[in-house]
């Protein structure tokens, strides 16, 4: 059952919350020792939410819109009392003393929080191998990895554990994700949805957004979760446009363009005219091309029309994130300094306690990116790193705002290839970083994406195409997810 | 390999970000920047002296909320998860040395 049948079941009383429940537990004990999905499993509270749930549909009481679903919330999501790690030594049996904004508003839109996913620690990788407690493994092969960061999230709602999740996405930590496990994953835009008990990374990136088996899904658990918070003063103030009862609106008439930097061997970039000398990004396998080119055909099939558009700044996004990204990460990290919560090596003296306490808190990468982003803001180097990344991030917002005047929205690749195995990119983290060549260009501009599973590649296993719009396109975006949705299924025509 | 980031420089920012590292980690960490910034060489040579920087995607300025009080944290809850308290704050080692 999709999460919205599940609230409806629960809602009309056909199914009991409680049953619901069970039925996920059964699946996370009988499973998840394989998979990993899981930091901590709250069976205990899930069931007397449920409970409580299924007494007030039989005193008539409302119960919302996602009543009795099961939700799965990454573990860098704060629960009040609930240990929150990041997968990270640091923060090891860490209770915060708050709920993040979405965690309240998915419990008062009646959605029941099963668990606590695995990470990569601190939000930071594209396989969950970062994890200070272990891998997890994708559900469609245990030998591959899931993606990341989010992959914990992405394998949960892949292996039925939950029927959503949320999840975070700095650099593609979402979308990459949910292309490897074959779901869908929306990063919103920016300020669309509140940070508040969002474990900081990169503050002008991050955004938190849904994972689901489905478009609808998706679009219901954005629709509960988005708004101003005024405890996020970088939250977009204002109503949004609803966004599940647009969805069966097809794609009539909408200009679809195929961003040309993240499809090099595409069949449509290599006939389109005017079109001379494009430098396409890194590593995009051809049989996750060729998905995006019969993602183009289907969605022309629906009634779109399609171009191929270029945005030469995209190429200039891995650079200038793995310079961003990990400057804002060494600022918001300075915090774990032993001091007010998480862990603590007692040393002489303060200064002393504080190195130790971070040398022996923190993984390796979390290392790398905070000397990087040390590096990139020391004296000397500002100017020609932090301050020139800044400028492309300029650059970028003005030619996708060009391209945005031609077509509504931009088609591509979530990820430049399917699931790979563990360990395979773990000795060169340059080579890991390329993960998230073709989903950073919308955090850097702040703009919503969305990762829809639309086939599989030579291998058999997943791929996710990846649909881009300008800022709160959301309705849009996900109304093109779903024409896609119904291209991918059996008898849909274009598989 | 390049050789951008000497052991000296990465021990100096490891100082700079209160990290601890052996020579050997140094070395490879020394390394390993220095290939992502090889990468970002791009970044590093392009002309932008006519584009301001954004350091933020949507252009906010001064946010401001009504000066009403409102409830914070509970005290009691938030000293429970520091590594160590003394009478109502968090207490640290000492930071200019002398031992209290």
């Amino acid at each position: 059952m999709t999460a919205l049948e599940i609230a409806a079941a629960v809602r009309s009383g056909e199914r009991s919350a409680l049953s619901v429940v069970d039925e996920h537990l059964a699946r996370i004990i009988e499973s998840d020792r394989e998979i990993g999905a899981f930091n901590l499993v709250l069976a205990d509270e899930a069931r007397s939410t449920a409970t409580g749930i299924d007494q007030a549909v039989a005193r008539g009481e409302p119960v919302g819109p996602l009543a009795g679903v099961p939700v799965a919330l990454k573990d860098n999501l704060c629960t009040r009392g609930v240990p929150t790690t990041c997968s990270s030594r640091m923060l090891e049996g860490w209770r915060p003393p708050y709920d993040a904004t979405v965690v309240q508003r998915l419990r008062a839109a009646g959605a029941i929080t099963v668990g606590k996913t695995n990470l990569d620690e601190f939000a930071m990788g594209s396989s969950t191998e970062n994890s200070a407690f272990g891998p997890t493994r994708n559900p469609h092969d245990t030998r591959r990895v899931p993606g990341g960061s989010s992959g914990g999230s992405a394998a949960a709602v892949a292996a039925g554990f939950a029927s959503l999740a949320l999840g975070s996405d700095t650099g593609g930590s979402i979308r990459q994700p949910a292309a490897l496990c074959g779901v869908v994953g929306l990063k919103p835009t920016y300020g669309a949805v509140s940070r508040y008990g969002l474990v900081a990374f990169a503050s002008s990136l991050d955004q938190i957004g849904p994972l689901a088996s489905t478009v609808a899904d998706a679009a219901a658990c954005y629709e509960a979760i988005s708004g101003h918070d005024p405890h996020d003063s970088t939250s977009i103030d204002g109503s949004r446009d609803p966004v599940v009862a647009g969805l069966g609106r097809g794609v009539d008439g909408l200009r679809v363009g195929v961003l040309a930097e993240l499809c090099a061997d595409s069949a449509l970039v290599g006939g389109a005219t005017g079109l001379d000398g494009v430098t396409a990004v890194e590593g995009v396998a051809p049989d996750v091309t060729a998905r995006v080119d019969a993602a183009a055909t289907a969605l022309e099939a629906a009634g779109a029309t399609i171009s191929v558009v270029s945005v030469p700044s995209a190429v200039l996004g891995l650079s200038a994130y793995y310079l961003i990204a990990p400057a804002e990460a060494s600022s918001n990290l300075a915090r774990y300094d032993g001091v007010r919560y998480g862990l603590r090596v007692e040393a002489a003296n303060a200064a002393e306690m504080n190195v130790a306490t971070r040398t022996a808190g923190f993984g390796a990468e979390v290392k790398r990116r905070i000397m990087l982003g040390t590096y990139a803001l020391s004296a000397g180097y500002y100017d020609a790193f932090y301050g020139k990344a800044l400028r492309v991030r300029t650059l970028m917002l003005r030619e996708f705002a060009a391209a945005y005047a031609d077509v509504d929205v931009l088609l591509g690749p979530t990820a430049p290839t399917t699931a790979f195995e563990l360990g395979a990119k773990t000795a060169d983290p340059l080579v890991m970083y390329l993960n998230d060549v073709c989903t950073i260009p919308s955090n850097l501009t702040g703009h919503p994406a969305v990762s829809v599973p639309f086939g599989c590649g030579d291998d058999g296993l997943p791929v996710g195409v990846q649909l881009m719009g300008p800022a709160l396109s959301e309705p849009m975006l996900l109304r093109a997810a779903a024409v896609l949705e119904q291209a991918a299924l059996p008898g849909g025509g274009a598989l | 390999m390049s050789s951008r980031i000497t052991r000296d420089e990465a021990a100096h920012v490891a100082r700079l970000a209160r990290l601890r590292f052996s020579d050997d980690e140094l070395d490879e960490l020394a390394a390993q920047l220095s290939a992502v910034l090889d990468h970002a060489a791009d970044v590093e040579a392009l002309d932008v002296t006519d584009i301001e920087a954004t350091s933020h995607p949507h252009p906010l300025v001064n946010v401001t909320r009504p000066d009403e009080l409102r409830p914070s944290l509970d005290r009691n809850e938030v000293l429970s998860q520091a590594p160590s308290v003394d009478d109502g704050q968090f207490r640290v080692p000492p930071i200019l040395g002398e031992t209290p």
